[in-house]
């Protein structure tokens, strides 16, 4: 298993590194036009955010996986876990605002020792749709958590997983040895206790991302090619894909720069910014809690400490007023989102 | 002067072709949209079909384009080399069918 970048101090660790590269190079040479001078040509500049949809809420980096790919430069050697305090703090957040949906997210969100309290809580509240991002592989990595499908069940949780492809070989290349054949196996204990069955009201939506440095193709198609491969093979099913574009940043920065992929890769997001998705992303519509309660556009910004343009700052000091408006801050990693069909945390936003 | 034949900057041009001729551009690059839309067979297969026959033409361009295109769409790299063996194999049987020609004339020839 590899390390997380924190972990091995590589200089991609510090945000500000990342910021500096996605700053410089290519687009300090003007050889790109920069994401607020794209935007700006459609007068799409400042990006303002609009009504609260969507509180996506990071509760800690720590993973059992470490995917070679992931943006939260997730681990077991990162120890940033949200705690009972600041969950509480997000609950009294839930409870005023009219936001529709909950997203849980990590790492691993079902690591955090306040885990289970934190859903038996928020799912009194009413919340419409209730995510958990759950990788998967957790279900069967230990006997204290074969029982997640009854107990997501039981909160009528939406369960949205990562699924890079329907063979083996290449989501093991994404996301580590043994990860497809026990992804396989917590599919079916889903499955088996109604969670992705046509006509079974258990949400379960996979994530795909490429693996690699190529882009996401139409999330339809891929959706279809998905479900046969699932179902052919190993009897699994699942509503909806969700074909999300790499944005280079952490990990898949690293790696796009260490295979010399960073150049074509930012040409490729440049080349398919699509105007009419700028509308659409999700930013617009989301709030982004960090571990510790801050606040940020989304969780790509949110790696990126980038915090919210916004006096509300951290959670406690949540404020609609002050947060509706805001102009959403930016950098170059946001052509990931306007790519194509567009891209976020929920799929294509076109 | 340029010091290749082929750049691979201009597939990315490819488009401007039409600038020199609207119409017939046009037309073209209609025809390659509808082709390569779904029909009785998937845009996957044609992604497949077209890798295939990237390699017999071995335009440099389309092997370029078209793996990128079957990586997109989750084609793996298994399914891309038996689609080239698929090619390699009617390319290799096509010089090799013609020694039928070249035995019925020994035959009728030689003694």
């Amino acid at each position: 298993m590899i390390k997380s970048l924190h972990k091995r101090e590589s200089e991609l660790a510090n945000s500000k590194r990342q910021l500096e590269i996605l700053s410089n190079g290519i687009f300090q040479k003007g050889a790109l036009p920069t994401f607020k001078e794209k935007i700006s040509e459609t007068n799409q500049f400042p990006l303002k955010a609009k009504k609260l949809e969507i509180l996506q809420i990071n509760v800690g980096y720590m993973c059992n996986q470490v995917c070679s790919h992931c943006h939260v430069d997730a681990g077991p050697d990162r120890k940033e876990i949200m705690t009972r305090e600041t969950m509480q703090q997000c609950l009294d957040v839930i409870k005023t605002t009219g936001a529709h949906t909950l997203d849980l997210t990590g790492g691993a969100p079902e690591m955090n020792p306040d885990f289970r309290w934190f859903v038996e809580e928020a799912s009194k509240v009413g919340i419409k749709d209730f995510i958990v991002r759950s990788n998967l592989t957790i279900i069967t990595a230990n006997k204290k958590y074969h029982d997640l499908p009854e107990f997501f069940k039981k909160h009528n949780v939406h369960v949205v997983s990562s699924m890079p492809h329907w063979t083996k070989g290449k989501t093991d290349k994404q996301r580590g040895d043994g990860v497809f054949n026990a992804s396989i196996e917590a599919l079916k204990m889903l499955n088996a206790v109604g969670y992705g069955m046509p006509e079974s009201n258990l949400r379960l939506d996979l994530v795909y991302n490429p693996s690699g440095a190529f882009l996401p193709s139409n999330q339809k198609s891929m959706e279809k090619d998905f479900k046969k491969g699932l179902l052919e093979e190993f009897n699994v099913q699942f509503h909806n894909l969700f074909a999300i574009t790499n944005l280079p940043i952490s990990r898949f920065l690293d790696y796009l720069i260490a295979s010399e992929n960073y150049e074509d890769y930012m040409y490729n997001l440049v080349e398919a910014y699509n105007p009419s998705a700028v509308k659409n992303v999700m930013c617009t519509n989301t709030l982004s809690v960090s571990w510790n309660g801050f606040l940020y556009d989304c969780d790509f910004n949110q790696m990126l400490e980038l915090p919210v343009n916004s006096k509300a700052k951290h959670i406690s000091d949540y404020n609609e007023d002050l947060l509706e408006g805001r102009n959403i801050v930016i950098s170059q990693h946001c052509y990931g989102c306007t790519a194509g069909a567009g891209s976020s945390c929920q799929g294509s936003v076109i | 002067m340029q010091k290749t034949y082929y750049d691979p900057a201009d597939l990315k041009k490819f488009g401007k072709i039409s600038e020199w001729n609207e119409e017939l551009g046009a037309k073209f690059f209609d025809y390659y949209g509808k082709v390569f839309e779904e029909g009785a067979l998937t845009e996957r297969e044609k992604s497949l079909i077209a890798l295939a026959v990237s390699h017999t033409i071995q335009c440099p361009y389309c092997i370029d384009a078209y793996t990128g295109d079957g990586l997109q769409r989750g084609i793996t790299k298994e399914e891309m080399m038996e689609a080239l063996h698929v090619a390699a194999a009617i390319r290799g049987g096509a010089s090799l069918v013609h020694g039928v020609q070249m035995m019925n004339k020994v035959n009728k020839l030689d003694m």
